[in-house]
């Protein structure tokens, strides 16, 4: 369980996050929705550390990460494991190295147990058999599995993925959603999703913080977003004809 | 980001190997152009300094002993530094910067790496290991290139060249040229990372924090060899 308590940001005399106060459930699929600039990855990226809160606690299952020093913080980390909107897999590597290197960085494994390991978690993602491949030789799909992969390398308890389905066709989309969701359920870890994908909301939304303007702006599951009469909320969740559609279909078929 | 930069490593196998990756990318990678730059300035410092020897009170190992003097107290030192500054200086900070904006220094982060100490410290120690290296080798190449160039111009022998460059030898400014070439060797590696390393935007930013990495550098290095000259020379 990750807590958020008070927390605001500014940048350059700009308050970009405005006294957010939330709870991320563990064992649950957290997403973090908004339109573009609203803040939904400035708040991802105080709660793990990248950027400093200038106000407000974040507490990582009761412990305190905003007072820690730089080596708590360096141990709190080795629980988190991320997966960020372009990968950012290690260029230099090959997939399997990048899966192996946290492990051989922070963990005593032998050889065997690390490469092990690194098999297991690549078999998770439906990557066996592609270690030798390096990230220029995958396709943004295979990227982010092994971006999966390799957060997943040190048994975390928080997972943090910013915007996964992000260049993604929406079958491939769906893919990394159902694995997001079974890892989630299977080490029943704190999944923090970022995304203003209305599929991956449907999909994965087991708990659903709105992000507008900087401020907490609703907080809910994926059957009451559905039904909000937020307008804010509305606007976004209905943008697309497409979901226009499906809501006039439903207001028919409950007519 | 200097303290941050030298704390322990995480792991020091893989600092060993990063500064292995690092000697052979910035150093051995750079014996190339060193050896070039090196042979030709050599020969023309031998051949400019023949061609001005009008004086018939000069001796005539004074051609070795100017191509001697002057590549070792400058030439090696400081011009070879210079073109490492845009050579390293481009690479390291374009890699880094690239890093950076590929969102591969956050994942170093986020898995609890010291990024900084993780990607810079490799690089300033394989630079204090190899610059020097490759300033001696230029010194012998230069001198080389000297020897070479007045022999295919038949404006000395060879014995007079070698008494030239033995003459007044002092080994003080073999201390000193290294010294420099470490000095300088850590503010381009420091610098070049610093312009990386804090790079906000996208590719056109990392080309711009690359050329600025390159000025700064030859700037600083200008001015380091000015005090450096100044405290070890005239002190």
């Amino acid at each position: 369980m990750i807590e958020v308590k008070q927390v605001s940001k500014s940048f350059n005399g700009q308050k970009v996050l405005f006294d957010i106060d939330h709870v991320f459930e563990e064992g649950q699929v957290n997403l973090i929705i908004g339109q573009s600039g609203q803040g939904k990855s400035v708040l991802a990226k105080c709660i793990v550390g990248l950027y400093e809160a200038d106000a407000g606690q974040i507490l990582f299952d009761k412990r305190n990460f905003t007072e820690m020093d730089r080596n708590e913080r360096s141990n709190i980390r080795q629980e988190i494991g991320m997966l960020f909107q372009g990968a950012a897999l290690f260029d230099s590597m090959t997939v399997e190295q990048n899966v192996m290197f946290p492990l051989q960085m922070f963990t005593k494994m032998t050889k065997a147990e690390i490469q092990a390991r690194a098999d297991f978690c690549l078999d998770r993602v439906n990557l066996a058999g592609r270690n030798k491949l390096m990230p220029s030789e995958c396709s943004g799909g295979m990227q982010k599995r092994v971006g999966i992969a390799r957060a997943i390398a040190m048994n975390p308890r928080y997972l943090f993925c910013d915007e996964p389905n992000s260049g993604l066709d929406p079958k491939t989309s769906i893919v990394i959603d159902k694995l997001i969701r079974d890892i989630t359920q299977e080490y029943k870890i704190t999944t923090v999703v970022i995304t203003h994908d209305m599929n991956s909301v449907m999909e994965i939304g087991d708990h659903i913080l709105f992000i507008h303007q900087g401020k907490k702006w609703w907080e809910g599951d994926r059957h009451s977003i559905i039904n909000t009469t937020n307008p804010e909320i509305e606007s976004f969740v209905y943008a697309s004809s497409f979901m226009k559609e499906i809501r006039s279909l439903l207001q028919k078929k409950a007519q | 980001m200097l303290s941050v930069v030298f704390t322990r490593p995480n792991r020091w196998r893989f600092f060993w190997k990063h500064t292995f990756l690092e000697i052979d990318q910035i150093g051995i990678n750079s014996l190339p152009i060193v050896a070039l730059m090196s042979t030709f300035m050599g020969a023309v410092i031998a051949l400019q300094t023949a061609s001005s020897m009008e004086s018939p009170l000069l001796p005539d190992y004074t051609v070795g002993f100017i191509t001697q003097s002057s590549t070792i107290l400058e030439f090696s030192p400081t011009i070879i530094s210079l073109i490492l500054a845009g050579k390293v200086g481009s690479n390291v900070a374009s890699e880094i910067g690239t890093m950076r904006v590929t969102e591969q220094i956050d994942a170093l982060e986020i898995m609890g790496v010291n990024s900084l100490n993780f990607l810079v410290l490799p690089k300033i120690t394989a630079a204090l290991v190899f610059f020097p290296v490759l300033v001696v080798f230029s010194m012998a190449l230069s001198m080389f290139g000297g020897w070479l160039s007045l022999l295919v111009s038949d404006l000395t022998t060879t014995e007079i060249y070698i008494l030239g460059i033995r003459s007044f030898f002092n080994p003080f400014h073999i201390t000193y040229a290294l010294t420099k070439t470490l000095v300088f060797g850590f503010l381009i590696v420091s610098i070049s990372s610093f312009y990386g390393y804090y790079v906000k935007g996208g590719s056109l930013d990392v080309g711009r924090a690359s050329t600025q990495a390159v000025v700064s550098s030859s700037v600083a290095i200008l001015i380091a060899n000015f005090i450096l000259t100044q405290l070890m020379l005239l002190s």
